[in-house]
C-alpha cells in the first residue's frame, strides 16, 4: 500500500514538513489532536495533561516494553478550532532540544481534508539527530505493536 | 585514534557535498578537487578524508596518483534515512483514521 504521509526533510534544513491527507471530515481530524482519550488511542501514550489554548500546555508519556517511560511536553501559543495548533515540542530527558510545530487544518471537502506539520529545529545538525532517532523509535513502536499482538494470542 | 564519523555530519557540509557532487561525475585526484574551490588545499584534504572516513568516497592508486571515487550505495543509505521515520508516521496517522472512523460510527 502507498505511503499516505510526505516527509520533506530538504538536506541542511533545519526544518521537516510533514503532510497527511485524511478521509476525515475536517472536524474528526481536529478533534483526535483535542480530545486526551482519543490522542492516548493514536498515539499509544498516556496523556497526563493537554490544555488547548494559548497559554496552556500539554504532556505526554510512553512506555516503552521494558516499561521505560518517557515523556514529552511543550507549551501551547495559538489554538483555533479547525485551522490551526502552535505549539512547542519537547522530548524530556533528551539532548534534543525544544522544536517550534505549526500544525495546519485543512478541508478538502465534506469528508476529507488535510494536515500539515511544520517542524523547525535549533539546528540542521539536531533535525539529522532527531530524524535518526526517529528510525530507532519507528522500530521500536513495530516492537510494541508486536508485543501486544502477542499478549493478545497468550 | 580514529574518530568514527557519521554519514550525516558529513553531508551537512556544503563544501562536502560540492566535492560529492563533483566526483560523482567522474573519478579524481586530490589535486584536481582542490582546483574548484578558493580554500588552502590542506582544508580540502580534510574534507576529502573526512568523505572517505565515512566511506562516501573511496580510494583507487592508478600508477603514482590517488584517485576518488563516490560510492553510489553509501549514498543510498542516506536516501533511505527518512524511509523509518515516514513509516513511522504514516501507521500513526492510519492509526488516527481507523480511530476517528470508529467514534464517528458510534455517534
Amino acid at each position: 500500500m502507498e505511503q499516505k504521509t510526505k516527509i520533506n526533510a530538504e538536506d541542511g534544513k533545519q526544518e521537516v514538513i510533514i503532510t497527511r491527507e485524511f478521509d476525515l471530515p475536517l472536524e474528526l481530524l481536529f478533534k483526535a489532536y483535542v480530545e486526551p482519550e482519543i490522542v492516548e488511542q493514536w498515539m499509544g501514550t498516556k496523556v497526563l495533561k493537554l490544555e488547548n489554548k494559548k497559554h496552556g500546555s500539554y504532556q505526554f508519556e510512553t512506555t516503552d516494553p521494558k516499561g521505560n517511560k518517557y515523556r514529552f511536553n511543550g507549551a501551547i501559543h495559538e489554538f483555533s478550532p479547525n485551522k490551526k495548533i502552535t505549539r512547542t515540542f519537547e522530548f524530556e530527558g533528551m539532548p534534543f532540544g525544544v522544536q517550534l510545530e505549526f500544525l495546519a487544518f485543512e478541508k478538502l471537502s465534506d469528508d476529507s481534508s488535510k494536515l500539515t506539520i511544520h517542524s523547525l529545529y535549533e539546528s540542521a545538525v539536531q533535525r539529522d539527530q532527531v530524524l535518526k532517532m526517529g528510525m530507532t523509535q519507528g522500530i521500536n513502536m513495530a516492537h510494541n505493536r508486536l508485543q501486544e499482538i502477542v499478549n493478545k494470542l497468550k | 585514534m580514529e574518530i568514527r564519523r557519521d554519514v550525516f555530519q558529513a553531508i551537512a557540509d556544503p563544501t562536502r557535498r560540492t566535492i560529492l557532487s563533483l566526483v560523482m561525475l567522474q573519478a579524481m585526484t586530490p589535486s584536481a578537487i582542490a582546483e574548484n574551490f578558493d580554500s588552502k588545499r590542506q582544508t580540502i584534504s580534510k574534507h576529502i578524508q573526512i568523505l572517505t572516513e565515512c566511506q562516501l568516497l573511496t580510494q583507487k592508486q592508478m600508477g603514482r596518483e590517488i584517485y576518488y571515487h563516490f560510492n553510489s550505495s553509501k549514498m543510498k543509505e542516506i536516501a533511505d534515512w527518512l524511509v523509518p521515520f515516514t513509516k513511522m508516521w504514516d501507521d500513526r496517522f492510519n492509526k488516527l483514521e481507523s480511530v476517528m472512523k470508529k467514534y464517528k460510527s458510534k455517534k
